[in-house]
């Protein structure tokens, strides 16, 4: 046994002489001290690691049988579509695959959602973190960009016309817009052109961005440590080995911990995967099951619940403003909408970090930020009428004044005084 | 640039002009990565005039032919379709075809060549989605109790009247886009080109 052990250890000083794998190991595992108290929001930044790897190799698994080409086939049908369906019922397991892949879309930004939560409760984005945060907007607009090329891929209604509204978008920029849009889409319509370089950007240039996004919110975070519940910071307080008091080594505690995260996402993923993958039309919509056809929108048409608080802000605008037009200031309020949380580290201004310190205004802003949200979600996925473009109109200046008034409101706020040292409750 | 004893501004110099028309031959070399996702010349040889027979094409009935992948339409009006479009020009955002979105044969009352038959392409000029027809009156077409016919398009509320001109407060901008078109004879309608070419 020994010398079976001093092979192994030979072999990794051979690999320590020429790759740091020993000290990334302990820098980024053994070695890192993550706050004691960390809750169940914690759990949100492994699992959105877990389902990028399920993305990827789902994905992977999905090329191999999926042709991005719009063309008929000998039956009519545009191969891209029917080659989706191919995967559905001739590829062994390849439902599977594929609904792993469509409800790994939707769990990713649920995923994701909360975890971004998570740090707005908590301020996980206020100094030293704000590069941590601004890493990971970056990430959510990749994600988004992400998910909307690969929606279009199996060149559905929904695809087709999802993918026509938002392409035109940027036909609403004053000046080069209608040529950025025939660049984007490589054809005068959304056609061949525009589902195989989408194909390309969802299978090559997304994802590699996003790898190398995640490899820096990583980096970052562990330069600066983790944030807690309590939102104090825990290299305040070292012991005589300089390793923070209220610190414990990443791995095993946390790795551990995680894997009762992991398992109880899988349950909850499991049963919508097997029982419900479409998700009553939330996570596939039902009209994405008819080939794309260019001359007929389908009557109904909202995107996947994860754009639609976004869609109803586009939607919201309709007055003409600097002689502009309504669409214009529709596509810029949407853009501004997830470009201004990026923000928050400079807009927040409170004393404390945390929720649970923070006064009552931060928290009546918060609520009806999160309120707002929901409702221009819940608005986004139904048709347009006068009254829910008023609602709508309604919570979008509530969403922007969450983010704009904060300098004021969170510098006025009657906060509690923050522990010393974290809290365990 | 400032330069002290240490710096060799010569040299200096040179690195700073290379690396200026380094940067110059980076940025050409974008060019053939960034223009190869124009449309091809396949894409851009595609756009060939159609043909359509409007003989059978009943009064209040339409009918919708693909060109260069857009829907077009081809409506013939009702009198009474014709006799509702002046009635409605104060709640219009454009009620006299003022902005160019259309050729100069389609720019009156009723946009088009002939008054009964309208040509348009059937792209929402807010976001591109293909509005759907909304032909019958009042109450009954879910609209409004005075809607006398036109245009409903389901992405975002735009509504458009049966000459394809635009509600104001909608977010669809302008009015429906008339194609270049011309009549071969009374029945035989050409869309994608006109006599001017």
């Amino acid at each position: 046994m020994s010398k079976m052990n001093a092979i192994l250890q030979g072999t990794l000083n051979w690999v320590d002489e020429r790759f740091p794998l020993t000290s990334l190991w302990k820098e980024h595992l053994a070695e890192y001290y993550a706050p004691k108290n960390f809750n169940f929001w914690y759990f949100f930044g492994s699992l959105a690691l877990l389902v990028l790897v399920l993305q990827i190799v789902t994905g992977i698994v999905l090329t191999m049988h999926f042709k991005p080409d719009a063309s008929l086939n000998a039956s009519g049908v545009p191969v891209a579509f029917a080659s989706v369906e191919y995967i559905m019922r001739d590829v062994p397991w390849g439902w599977l695959v594929r609904y792993m892949h469509s409800t790994g879309a939707s769990a990713f930004f649920f995923v994701v959602y909360m975890h971004m939560f998570r740090g707005m409760l908590y301020g996980s984005y206020r100094k030293p973190r704000e590069l941590i945060w601004i890493f990971g907007m970056i990430i959510f607009l990749a994600l988004m960009a992400e998910a909307f090329f690969g929606y279009l891929l199996p060149w559905g209604q929904m695809s087709f016309w999802g993918a026509q509204v938002i392409v035109n978008l940027f036909s609403a920029i004053p000046f080069i817009g209608p040529d950025l849009s025939l660049w984007l889409r490589g054809d005068y319509v959304v056609g061949d052109a525009t589902l195989n370089r989408f194909f390309a950007f969802h299978v090559i240039a997304v994802p590699m961005v996003l790898l190398g996004l995640v490899a820096a919110h990583i980096i970052a975070l562990h330069e600066v440590g983790s944030n807690n519940p309590d939102g104090v910071e825990i290299k305040k307080k070292k012991d005589a080995n300089g390793i923070p008091l209220d610190g414990i080594p990443f791995h095993p505690y946390y790795t551990v911990k995680d894997i009762v995260g992991v398992i109880v996402f899988l349950m909850v993923f499991s049963v919508i995967l097997f029982f419900m993958p479409e998700f009553g039309g939330y996570f596939l919509e039902y009209n994405n099951f008819f080939p794309a056809d260019p001359l007929v929108t389908p009557l109904h048409i909202a995107p996947v619940w994860y754009f639609t608080p976004y869609y109803s802000i586009l939607r919201a605008v309709t007055y003409p403003l600097f002689g502009i037009d309504a669409k214009f200031w529709g596509v810029v309020a949407m853009g501004a909408s997830t470009l201004i949380i990026a923000l928050l580290p400079w807009l927040d201004r409170s004393p404390v970090k945390s929720i649970r310190y923070r006064g009552p205004l931060y928290k009546g802003f918060l609520t009806a930020f999160i309120a707002s949200f929901l409702i221009l979600g819940y608005l986004g996925m139904l048709g347009p009428t006068p009254v829910r473009t008023i609602v709508a109109q309604i919570c979008s200046v509530i969403y922007f004044a969450f983010f704009l008034l904060m300098p004021i409101y969170s510098s006025l706020d009657k906060c509690q005084p923050e522990p010393d040292r974290v809290t365990s409750k | 640039m400032s330069c002290d004893d240490k710096v060799d501004c010569g040299r200096r110099r040179l690195l700073v002009a290379t690396a200026a028309v380094g940067g110059v031959a980076g940025v050409a070399v974008a060019v053939p990565f960034v223009a190869s996702m124009l449309p091809s010349e396949r894409a851009k040889a595609a756009g060939a005039p159609v043909e359509v027979d409007i003989s059978k094409l009943a009064p209040g009935e339409m009918m919708t032919v693909e060109w260069r992948g857009k829907p077009v339409w081809v409506i013939n009006r009702t009198k009474e379709q014709l006799e509702s479009l002046p009635k409605i020009d104060s709640q219009l955002a454009d009620p006299k075809s003022e902005k160019n979105m259309q050729p100069d044969y389609a720019k009156n009352e009723t946009r088009s060549i002939k008054p009964n038959i309208l040509v348009a392409v059937g792209i929402c000029t807010h976001l591109g989605c293909s509005p759907s027809e909304k032909f019958k009156t009042g109450a009954e077409s879910g609209i409004s109790a005075d809607w006398p016919g036109g245009f409903f398009c389901p992405c975002h509320g735009s509504t458009f009247d049966l000459a394809g001109r635009v509600y104001k407060g909608k977010p669809a901008p302008d009015n429906l886009e008339i194609p270049p078109h011309m009549y071969l004879g009374d029945a035989k309608l050409v869309i994608g080109e006109d006599k001017k070419a």
